[in-house]
Parts: C-alpha cells; sequence; structure tokens
C-alpha cells in the first residue's frame, strides 16, 4: 500500500469567510480501498470541508488531488464527474419517481427523438441493484421504500459513475441496526473494489468497527490520523477536544436558589421518554447529546410548541399546562432557539423590533406602539451585552452571527423571564464571540437566572454549566454535576454506554 | 466618471427599475399627448383610481402578512349588488352597515381557513373568487341591480358627491390611506403583520399569535372591499354583476409596483398609494395615446410581470440568475 497513490488528497485546504477562519490548512490523505474516517465536533469544519469537496464553496487555498489529477469543481456536478460521490445524510430524492429514474436523473439513456429507453435504463440499474443485493426492483416508487432503502438508492447513484471517492455523511443516523449490517457490508464491498470511503460520524462504535484510519479535524484545523487498530476511545476524544479544555471549566460556584422549574417523566412520543429534572435559580443546566438524542424537542415542549404525551412540568412548585408559546412567556419560560434565522429573528426587521417584538403589545402609548420606550429597551440591552451596530435602524439582516444573537438573548432579557432555555447558543459564531455569550451565560446565572443550555459542542458545555444532563436517543442517561464530569464519560453517556454506577 | 459594467446597470435597474420605467413613461406621454400632464387629467386619474385603491390598501395588509387575496374582486361585486338591493328594502342608513356585516363574514371565512386553518391563500382566495361570483349571482338572480329612486337618496353622496371641489372617492382613499398607512406604521398590530410576513416561525418563536394577525388581516380587507363596493355603488346607482370582475389582479399589481413583496415582510401604505397611482396614470396614458381599453388587460399583466421580475432581481441584486 505504501507505494500506492492515494484515491483523494487534500492539500493545505483553507477557506475563510468573514471573520472565520473555517479550514486552516486541512491535509489528509484517503488511500484506494481504504475506510477513513473523519471526526471532529460539530463546528470543527467537517462540513465545510465536504462543501469544499463537492465544489459548492471554492477554498481560498490548497489543493484537491483526485488519482493523480488536480481537481478544481466549481459545482457538485464536476465534483460527481471526477469521481467524488456524497451520500449524505439527508436524502435527495423524487419520492414519485421510479428507482431507476431517481439512479440516472438527468442522464436517462435515450432513444431517437429524445424519447427514454426503459428497457435499457432498467437493465442498467437491476444490474447495479443486483450488486447491492437489495429487496427492492428498478421500478419500486422510491417513496415507498424505507429510508435504509432510499440511502441504498443514493449509494447505486453513486455506482453508476466510476467512483474514486466516497463520502458517507453520518450515513447511519436513521438506520436501524439490521440496516446497519446492510449498509456496513455495501461499504465493505467498495473497499474491496478500491475506492476511498471517507465516513464521517460521531459513533465510536461504528468508526472502530469498520474504519482503517481516523483523521481529526478541530476548529477548522487537521489534528492528525490516527490508526484505528492502534488507537482508543479516549485518544481519538482527546484529539477532538484538544489540552486547552481544563482550564476552561466552568470554576465558579455561588449559592442557588429555590427550583425554578422541574419536569417530572416529561414524555413525547417517539421524540423522548420518561425525563425528569430540575433547575434552580442561579444555576447553568446543560444538556448534552447527539443531533436527535431529544433535546431541542425538550425544550420546544416547555415552550408549549409541542404537546407531551406525559408527564408534568413545575414551575416554582406549582404544576402548570403550556400549550403555546404566548402561555410560555405568561410563565416567564423563554426560548433562544436553535436556528437563530428561522426561529429567533425577523431578518428583514430592524434590531429594535425584533427585541422588542414578545412585548409590543405592552408597550403602548395610546393605541401606538411607544417609540420612546422600545428605544430605551434597545439601549440598554445594547450596551447590557455589547451589541455592535451602527444603531437599531440596522436590519438584522446585515449584523454578524454573535451580534444577531445577542439581539435575541436581549430580547428575551428583556422581559425578565425566570427560566431562560438557550439551544446551541454558540452555533455558526466565531470564536470571540462565543466566549462572550458563555460569560454572558454564566454572568445571567449568578443574576439568579435559571438557564438551560442546550449544546452539541462539549467544550461549550462543560464550561458553562453547573450541571449536565447527557441523552441519548430521547432518554437521559445520566446527569453530572460539574465535579464529576468528565470527558470520557460524557461521551460514552451520550453514545449510549452505560457506566457501572448510574448517577 | 467610472464606467458603469453590465453588472452594475442590472443591479441599478433590478433596485430602481420600476421608477426609472415609469419615468420613461410620463416623459413619453407628455410628448405624445400635451392633455397628459395637466391638473384636470390629473384629477380625472386619481378619481377613476380610487376605488382601485381603497381596496389596494386592504390588500396591502394582506401581502405583508405573507399572504395573497383574489377574491378581493368579486368580493366588491358582492358588496356593490347587496348594498344597492338592500338600499330600496332597508333605505341607506341601515343598507350600508348590513352590507358591511355580510362583506366582512366573507372576509371572516377566509381569515379563518388560511389563518387558523393554514391553508394556501392562494388556493382559498381563487375558490372565493369563484364561489363569491356564485353567491353574486344566486343573490341577484343573475340580473342587474338599480336603484329605484336615484336622485332621492344620500346613498350618491360617495362615489358622486365633492368637498370643496375635491370628489368624495378621493377624499375617503387619502382619509383611509392616512389611517391605514399609521395602524400599519405605527400599532403594535401592524408591527406583527411585519413580523408574521417577514418570518411566520421566528414570530410565533416570539408569542406572536400568528393565526390571529392573518384572520385581522383579511378583515381589513374586507372593510377596505366593502369600502370600495360603496363607493361603486354610489358612483353609478346601480351595477351588473361583474363590476369587480378582474380588479384582483389590478390590485394585486398596484401593490407589488409600490414595491410590497409577495414573499411577505415588506411594503408600506404609502408605497401602495404610489403603486396604485402608476398603475392609474399608465393605464391613463395608454388611453389617451389611442389603446383599445380592452387592450389595457394585456397591458396590466405586462406590469405584473415586469414587477413581479424587478421584486425578485433586486432580492437578488442581479436580472438574472441561473438558481431561484
Amino acid at each position: 500500500m505504501t507505494e500506492q497513490s492515494p484515491a483523494l488528497r487534500l492539500e493545505g485546504i483553507t477557506k475563510t469567510f468573514p471573520g472565520v477562519k473555517a479550514l486552516d490548512d486541512v491535509s489528509f490523505a484517503v488511500m484506494p480501498g481504504e475506510v477513513h474516517a473523519l471526526m471532529g465536533e460539530n463546528g470543527a469544519g467537517k462540513s465545510t470541508l465536504m462543501k469544499v469537496l463537492g465544489g459548492i464553496y471554492q477554498p481560498n487555498a490548497g489543493r484537491i488531488v483526485v488519482g493523480e489529477e488536480q481537481a478544481v469543481m466549481t459545482n457538485p456536478l464536476e465534483a460527481k464527474s471526477k469521481g467524488i460521490v456524497f451520500i449524505h445524510q439527508e436524502l435527495s430524492l423524487a419520492e414519485e419517481l421510479s428507482v431507476a429514474e431517481n439512479i440516472y436523473l438527468g442522464e436517462l439513456p435515450r432513444k431517437r427523438f429524445g424519447m427514454v429507453d426503459w428497457t435499457t435504463l432498467y437493465a442498467r440499474t437491476d444490474a447495479i441493484l443486483d450488486k447491492l443485493k437489495v429487496g427492492f426492483n428498478a421500478r419500486t416508487r422510491v417513496g415507498a421504500l424505507s429510508i435504509a432503502n432510499q440511502q441504498m438508492v443514493e449509494i447505486a447513484r453513486a455506482l453508476t459513475v466510476d467512483a474514486k471517492a466516497v463520502i458517507f455523511d453520518e450515513p447511519t443516523a436513521s438506520l436501524t441496526d439490521a440496516e446497519k449490517v446492510v449498509l456496513f457490508d455495501v461499504i465493505a464491498d467498495l473497499r474491496s473494489q478500491g475506492v476511498g470511503i471517507i465516513y464521517i460520524s460521531h459513533r465510536m462504535e461504528e468508526i472502530f468497527k469498520i474504519t482503517d484510519r481516523i483523521s481529526v479535524l478541530r476548529d477548522g484545523q487537521y489534528r492528525g490520523t490516527l490508526e484505528t487498530a492502534q488507537t482508543n476511545e479516549d485518544e481519538v476524544t482527546q484529539l477532538m477536544i484538544g489540552r486547552k479544555l481544563d482550564l476552561s471549566r466552568n470554576a465558579s460556584h455561588h449559592e442557588l436558589g429555590d427550583v425554578a422549574l422541574e419536569v417530572r417523566g416529561l414524555s413525547c412520543g417517539t421524540l423522548y421518554q420518561d425525563v425528569s429534572f430540575e433547575v434552580r435559580r442561579g444555576e447553568v443546566v446543560g444538556f448534552y447529546g447527539l443531533v436527535g438524542a431529544g433535546r431541542t424537542e425538550i425544550a420546544e415542549t416547555l415552550f408549549g410548541l409541542r404537546d407531551p404525551s406525559a408527564g408534568t412540568i413545575l414551575m416554582d412548585g406549582e404544576e402548570v399546562r403550556i400549550s403555546s408559546p404566548v402561555d410560555a412567556i405568561a410563565r416567564g419560560i423563554s426560548l433562544v432557539p436553535e436556528d437563530r434565522k428561522g426561529q429567533g429573528l425577523v431578518l428583514g426587521m430592524n434590531c429594535r423590533d425584533n427585541m422588542t417584538l414578545p412585548q409590543v403589545d405592552d408597550l403602548k402609548a395610546g393605541p401606538f406602539v411607544a417609540d420612546g420606550a422600545e428605544i430605551a429597551i434597545f439601549d440598554q440591552y445594547r450596551d447590557k451585552l455589547d451589541i455592535r451596530t451602527p444603531g437599531w435602524k440596522q436590519m438584522v439582516r446585515n449584523l454578524s452571527g454573535g451580534n444577531q444573537q445577542k439581539i435575541v438573548i436581549g430580547k428575551w432579557l428583556s422581559m425578565h423571564p425566570s427560566v431562560l432555555i438557550v439551544d446551541e447558543p454558540t452555533r455558526g459564531i466565531d470564536v470571540g464571540s462565543k466566549s462572550e455569550i458563555h460569560n454572558l451565560i454564566r454572568d445571567l446565572a449568578a443574576q439568579g437566572y435559571a438557564v438551560i443550555v442546550i449544546s452539541s459542542e462539549m467544550p461549550e458545555v462543560l464550561h458553562v454549566s453547573d450541571r449536565i444532563v447527557a441523552m441519548y436517543q430521547g432518554r437521559v442517561m445520566r446527569s453530572f454535576t460539574s465535579d464529576e464530569v468528565t470527558e470520557d464519560s460524557l461521551i460514552q453517556a451520550i453514545s449510549g454506554i452505560t457506566p457501572d454506577k448510574v448517577a | 466618471m467610472a464606467t458603469m459594467t453590465k453588472k452594475d446597470i442590472g443591479g441599478f435597474l433590478a433596485r430602481q427599475g420600476i421608477l426609472v420605467a415609469f419615468a420613461l413613461f410620463i416623459i413619453g406621454f407628455t410628448i405624445a399627448n400635451p392633455k397628459f400632464l395637466t391638473p384636470d387629467n390629473i384629477l380625472s386619474v386619481v378619481r377613476s383610481s380610487a376605488i382601485l385603491g381603497v381596496m389596494a390598501l386592504g390588500v396591502t395588509f394582506v401581502v405583508i402578512s405573507g399572504n395573497l387575496d383574489l377574491s378581493v374582486g368579486s368580493m366588491m361585486s358582492f358588496s356593490t349588488i347587496v348594498v344597492l338591493d338592500l338600499h330600496d328594502t332597508l333605505g341607506p342608513t341601515m343598507a350600508i352597515p348590513a352590507m358591511f356585516a355580510m362583506t366582512l363574514a366573507l372576509g371572516a371565512l377566509i381569515g379563518f381557513l388560511v389563518g387558523y386553518l393554514k391553508l394556501n391563500s392562494l388556493i382559498v382566495t381563487l375558490g372565493m373568487l369563484s364561489a363569491i361570483h356564485g353567491l353574486t349571482l344566486t343573490y341577484s338572480g343573475g340580473k342587474n341591480m338599480d336603484i329605484d329612486d336615484k336622485s332621492g337618496t344620500w346613498l350618491s353622496v360617495f362615489g358622486q358627491g365633492q368637498i370643496a371641489g375635491i370628489p368624495v372617492p378621493i377624499l375617503i382613499f387619502l382619509a383611509l390611506a392616512a389611517l391605514l398607512g399609521i395602524v400599519l406604521a405605527k400599532t403594535p398590530f401592524g408591527r406583527k403583520v411585519y413580523a408574521v410576513g417577514g418570518n411566520g416561525v421566528a414570530a410565533t418563536f416570539s408569542g406572536i399569535r400568528r393565526a390571529r394577525t392573518v384572520f385581522l388581516c383579511y378583515l381589513m380587507s374586507a372593510a377596505c372591499v366593502a369600502t370600495a363596493g360603496l363607493i361603486q355603488a354610489s358612483r353609478s346607482m346601480g351595477s351588473q354583476n361583474t363590476v369587480g370582475q378582474g380588479m384582483e389582479l389590478e390590485v394585486l399589481a398596484a401593490v407589488i409596483l409600490g414595491g410590497a413583496s409577495l414573499l411577505g415582510g415588506s411594503g408600506t401604505i404609502f408605497k401602495t398609494v404610489i403603486g396604485v397611482l402608476i398603475l392609474g396614470f399608465i393605464q391613463n396614458g395608454l388611453l389617451l395615446m389611442g389603446l383599445q381599453f380592452y387592450a389595457q388587460f394585456v397591458v396590466t399583466w405586462v406590469i405584473i410581470i415586469l414587477a413581479v421580475w424587478l421584486d425578485i432581481a433586486a432580492k437578488r441584486g442581479r436580472l438574472w440568475s441561473p438558481i431561484a
């Protein structure tokens, strides 16, 4: 294998966005017939790297080499024609079309007068499907297939070109165990045909089962490649998290107040089950887990956006029913949502109007919105949160991610909530603003707010939380105090590995 | 002076296209027919735009809230026929409130379907366009409606009256524009309309009752339609069943010409008034140039397409883009 040239080689890939270096001189190579894991926390740069490979982003520096040739790709079709194929986490299939039509979409075989040559189409498709040993045929409607089988259609689509490198992005996220076995067989098959495979996943178990080497990204930088057979979960985790972590642990221990919010046995269908926890005034409780573990859904239930199927919610010891955001706000629950642009802000509105939106009915002078009161609120929270904007008339669209997030936080602080839920507080925010927002969350707790922070980034959860609730597939696996938590135990808990003693 | 690249020109046209086009039209019309820019003609254009204008004010709320209202034309026919019919049985004092109540009920139905049931507003109001037309025909038995005693009623004041030499329809239009302009720009309700249309999800996440806001926008639109129907009835004192037919498109054209985005979240009452005037002047100018009246329907369509295209182009910052 030493003399072989790599199937895919990245050399010094750098990609910057205004204010952020998303990728900083990333280099690694995938050999033919190798399954190469790419790991890193959310925000480490994996998605950006994939978009560069897929021709969606152009790197500012560096080059991509496929086989022997340098590949310059300006769109996804070019990437495919160079032999780089993606199997996405989110499927992109036309459900009403047949399997064959989906696989050859855009390049259907033709007869005279541009008519589709169905015989050839179905024959070619069935030949590919035979190789994959799947239980459906070329004529099946894609919408009738399970998610796992739809994924097989995506893989079949990949096999129609002479693939040099196939990239799997969290392929097992929605698969059952039995379906995973089939997928892994297909991957093994591809490997034996000499295809280079990049396998992106957070699930250690899978990584150690099927990959040959593991490359790790952190903060947009390449942190090294390990031989899977000669490493262990601890070493990989350490590489992913970095060393600075212990220094940034939350050290402040002020007095905690009464229980502001208590949740008992809360369930919501299949999204999460039997969740219980409490949050005291002055406390930050962090919820950590993989995407899909049910954390956001709990927040949405507390904010009245989802009805729980069982369980009770108590505020200050009194049972409450929250059936809409209006109820939640009236009870003093605020939510800084996960999707800032989609859920948190009206981008085409100015800073002030966004900030005062929930209380616009209360800020009245006669029948009109009281301009002066609004500006006073905006000024107060602009100063308090250090929001950098030329003025309140500025469209929120034009602010940086960090300042946008502060507008959303200011919006809720100005309502003086008793419980503040912050979902992914720093997603897509540059490093400098990140620590500002972390400090802000700590300050809020010190001022007596009960705060829930949901995050997929471990350093963040460790940094801001007094207690951490680890979730896995809709269940609370374990709850840690900031003294007892370790990165290892946390990773184990969110990966579904039960510790010897359950706290 | 720096030369403008092709892209700069495209971007400029994308941003200012409507105004540039309008200016060219005005210059062209004035050269073609000196009567175009006389006070008499201007007053006549504004007066004949007033009914359309009043309807456009209400539709502005609906469009800013991120929805459409294609039912306003047939709803206006309905209001006109109803008020004319009831006039002879109940007298104007009772007929007018009764007509308003019936029109508002239609608006409430649409508001319920679009706001609370979250049905697509295009489908709902397109269906209502046809349903209300049927309702009007059923109500009138397919006959035209006339007032018996045309000279002995004060109903005529809304369409034919003048105060200080200014026709009452113009005064109603301007007064309503001022009132609704303030409602939209200055009240909590107006703010919520922008929020719901700008990002309905974020509005919900901010504790705004989205369904109620949309519902109220349709009520507002129905109230404007009822007012327009009143002016129409009062002006002619008799009417066909189809008096408002096709006006939904002209109204929408005026609102979009003014710069309200079909995607919701932007637009103002002032801009809509400008849009109404642009449409009125272009149609009048074409008439003065001798264009057949019926050709105006084609022209209106061209103007709508132009306005929608420029609206999208302004968002992209260029006139054409390979991806949406």
